[in-house]
């Protein structure tokens, strides 16, 4: 069967404009409702990194909604530390890390984080129920393949970290992607983020080096080396000066 | 049903099955079966995928061109695999989130451009969707087998049900966490092999 190759060339333009078509009303059609889901999604991940409900406590979405009336979003100013008012809920600060004039490029020796630039308003959330207390504060930065997004709780004073979580990133499963792990996870609550000075101390190690009885040492994943490097250096990035640091050292005062 | 129905539908859960003959779709076989709920939505999403792309490809087989075929066909998988993938993230989020790249990685299975390629090139739409459905079935079949045993054994549960009361929640199963890992899955799908072609000795391959 002979085809001339213009029919070659036209049947596959038609077969590619299909098929775009397809994708790309299925994808805005289903846009709403993956919102709703993503929302959900981090709204879950902020009860769990805060450490809301027990850990094997199944979330639905009536008691997601219930336990946020405890999380309170709040606007900071990153280079001050001092409160910003204004709607948190609607903010977007990755919107405001796009805007030349809300934001700031990033510092040199945090470039291998792959942030370009930090918005100059940070959105941070407060929790308010009893005995529960805490602050939760969003981070994120590149691992081996993709940006990792997270969140770190502190206890209100930044004297001890109360969890961390990932909800979005495009690890290798298995490995990378094992930043996922409770078990994982659960190394960090209790450790102390920052010292006396308020540098950052709270360090990710190699796998197998981080000493048991050290306040601010983690181990690392064996196996994925480059990413827990990179949870390293975000670390390093949103808990430093650069990052959520000057909010710390407010609330942290009397430390 | 006729004869050549008969062997479109059954043969590739048993004499023809991709994963344990044909050895194909391995991949996703060990990757998504820790656990039975990923399987299960793994076996429809490829169900979906495998019959949507042999029922259009085998409407379209008499005017693709035979030099642009394979990338014709890529197209045509890949768009699907991403309807797939959307839907799930609407309505299946946490599953999704759990089958994470592996949904994507429809596209690279084996088992989805051999079809297109060895059947709905040649076969017209009906039985090129059928042979799309008895194929992801065979497919589902060995991954729900693989699951169903990796999570009983590995976890106690199915489904998220406890059946065997592991010992840290104060009962006396002990879970084997080597199912959990790859080489499970390793073990599981060879034992399925070797009882297999024991039972069908016209299995064996020439040594």
């Amino acid at each position: 069967m002979g085809f001339s190759n213009t029919y070659i060339v036209g049947f596959i333009t038609l077969l590619c404009l299909v098929c775009s078509l397809a994708v790309s009303s299925m994808a805005v059609q289903l846009k709403p409702q993956q919102d709703i889901n993503k929302e959900l999604d981090v709204n879950k991940q902020v009860i769990r990194v805060a450490a809301l409900v027990p850990a094997d406590e199944e979330l639905t979405a009536e008691r997601v909604t219930e336990l946020l009336t405890h999380v309170k979003p709040r606007l900071v100013d990153r280079k001050t530390g001092a409160y910003v008012e204004g709607d948190a809920k609607a903010y977007d600060p990755k919107k405001a890390a796009k805007d030349v004039a809300a934001s700031t490029p990033i510092p040199d020796e945090f470039k291998g984080t792959q942030v370009r630039r930090l918005p100059d308003v940070l959105r941070i959330f407060e929790v308010t129920l009893p005995g529960k207390e805490c602050v939760v504060l969003p981070i994120h930065g590149y691992g081996l393949w993709s940006t990792l997004y997270g969140f770190i709780a502190l206890k209100p004073d930044a004297s001890e970290v109360v969890g961390i979580t990932y909800y979005e990133h495009g690890e290798t499963p298995g490995l990378g992607g094992e930043v996922d792990n409770p078990q994982w996870k659960a190394q960090f609550p209790g450790k102390q983020p920052l010292d006396a000075q308020g540098k950052v101390k709270l360090t990710v190690k190699k796998a197998g080096q981080a000493a048991a009885d050290s306040p601010y040492q983690i181990d690392g994943l064996s196996g994925s080396t480059i990413t827990t490097n990179g949870v390293d250096r975000m670390l390093k990035l949103w808990l430093g000066e650069n990052g959520y640091g000057k909010y710390l050292e407010q609330v942290g005062g009397a430390r | 049903m006729d004869k050549q129905t008969k062997s479109i539908l059954l043969d590739p859960l048993y004499v023809k099955n991709p994963i344990t003959l044909q050895v194909l779709g391995i991949c996703s076989a060990l990757a998504v079966t820790t656990k039975l709920e990923t399987a299960l939505v793994m076996s429809a999403a490829l169900t979906f995928v495998l019959v949507g792309s042999n029922t259009v490809i085998s409407l379209l087989r008499n005017r693709i061109p035979g030099s642009i075929r394979i990338i014709t066909q890529l197209a045509i998988i890949a768009s699907l695999v991403i309807i797939a993938d959307q839907i799930m993230k609407a309505y299946l989020f946490d599953v999704s989130k759990q089958l994470s790249v592996f949904v994507g990685l429809i596209i690279t299975n084996c088992i989805v451009m051999g079809r297109a390629e060895a059947f709905a090139m040649a076969n017209p739409p009906a039985k090129s969707a059928l042979d799309g459905l008895a194929n992801a079935l065979g497919y589902s079949f060995i991954l729900i087998y693989v699951a169903l045993f990796r999570e009983l054994l590995g976890t106690g549960a199915i489904l998220g049900h406890e059946l065997l009361q592991p010992v840290k929640a104060g009962g006396w199963y002990s879970p084997n966490g080597l199912l959990l890992l790859s080489p499970g899955a390793f073990f599981l799908i060879g034992l399925f092999i070797w009882v297999q072609r024991s039972i069908s000795p016209k299995l064996q391959e020439e040594a």
